[in-house]
């Protein structure tokens, strides 16, 4: 039900209803909170940048073929 | 959370015209679907594979196939998910060769006790990153990610860090959409109480 909210697939009653829970219970507000910002650091820090040179590695191959095709 | 808006109707996604133009024989079309997508399909192999060198013939060997399966795409499923797929095939084959002998695979599904039941539920700081430098702060979100079972990372990366629907998820994975619900739940669940080892308040947290 939480992952719904924060997915915003709740309809407006449930919500209306999950936040007046949420108002009176501190475990679900942490975890709504700690699940949020689970999520958002994830969205903000690239681990996996894409390596120098990878893009000119593909760029050749693809034109390598081109020539030899289209 | 952001929600992603779907084209529908007469509005055609602008990847339609670029497929259409690269099969055509225009090889600056392909190559703008490339630096459209490349971050995100070495990201997603790199999270299966979780092997850097895999990542990257991963990311060359999925466009190159695209690229020669073109005219075979079929226009009723998008580009970028018949990408994944074929991005998500590859990975899985690589990680395969590596583990030899260890079944791996996208829909097994790993039964863990841990995170079933929340337990020791602290609060977070208020900005709980800042006390890490951006080298440490990565290590640490890749350290815990990597402690998930692949197909629990290659969701929450599709769903919560591409910002992809359940649907779409699913399709991409080959997989049904609770199953991809349910992942994604169980995904969300563990890395947050991993991450809680880092980022709880000093406080402490409630009862
Ligand atoms: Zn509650």
């Amino acid at each position: 039900m939480l992952d719904e909210l924060i997915d915003g697939t709740v309809s407006a009653e449930t919500r209306t209803r999950l936040e007046e829970h949420l108002g009176g219970c501190a475990h679900c507000v942490v975890t709504l909170n700690t699940t949020r910002k689970t999520i958002e650091v994830y969205r903000s820090n690239e681990l996996y940048a894409l390596p120098k040179g990878v893009r000119d590695r593909l760029h050749a191959a693809i034109v390598a073929r081109c020539k030899n095709g289209c | 959370m952001a929600t992603i808006q779907v084209t529908e109707g007469n509005e055609q996604h602008p990847d339609v015209a670029l497929v259409a133009s690269a099969v055509a024989g225009d090889v600056h079309a392909f190559e703008a679907l490339i630096r459209k997508y490349d971050r995100q399909i070495f990201r997603i192999a790199q999270h299966i594979t979780q092997n850097r060198e895999d990542a990257e013939d991963v990311m060359q060997d999925a466009f190159l196939k695209a690229y020669e399966k073109l005219d075979q795409f079929q226009g009723n499923s998008k580009f970028y998910t018949w990408l994944v797929r074929i991005a998500v095939n590859e990975s899985l084959m690589r990680l395969r060769k590596r583990r030899t002998g260890k079944m791996v695979s996208i829909d097994e599904d790993i039964e863990t006790d841990e995170g079933s039941v929340p337990r020791d539920l602290a609060d977070w700081s208020p900005n709980p990153e800042q006390n890490y430098s951006q080298t440490e702060l990565a290590k640490i979100l890749r350290k815990t990610i990597q402690g998930l079972p692949p197909g629990f990372r290659v969701v929450f990366v599709l769903r919560d860090v591409d910002g992809l629907s359940t649907e779409e998820t699913a399709e991409m994975l080959g997989l049904s959409v609770p199953a991809v619900k349910s992942r994604l739940l169980r995904a969300r669940l563990q890395l947050r109480e991993r991450l809680s080892r880092y980022f709880r308040s000093k406080k402490g947290g409630v009862e």
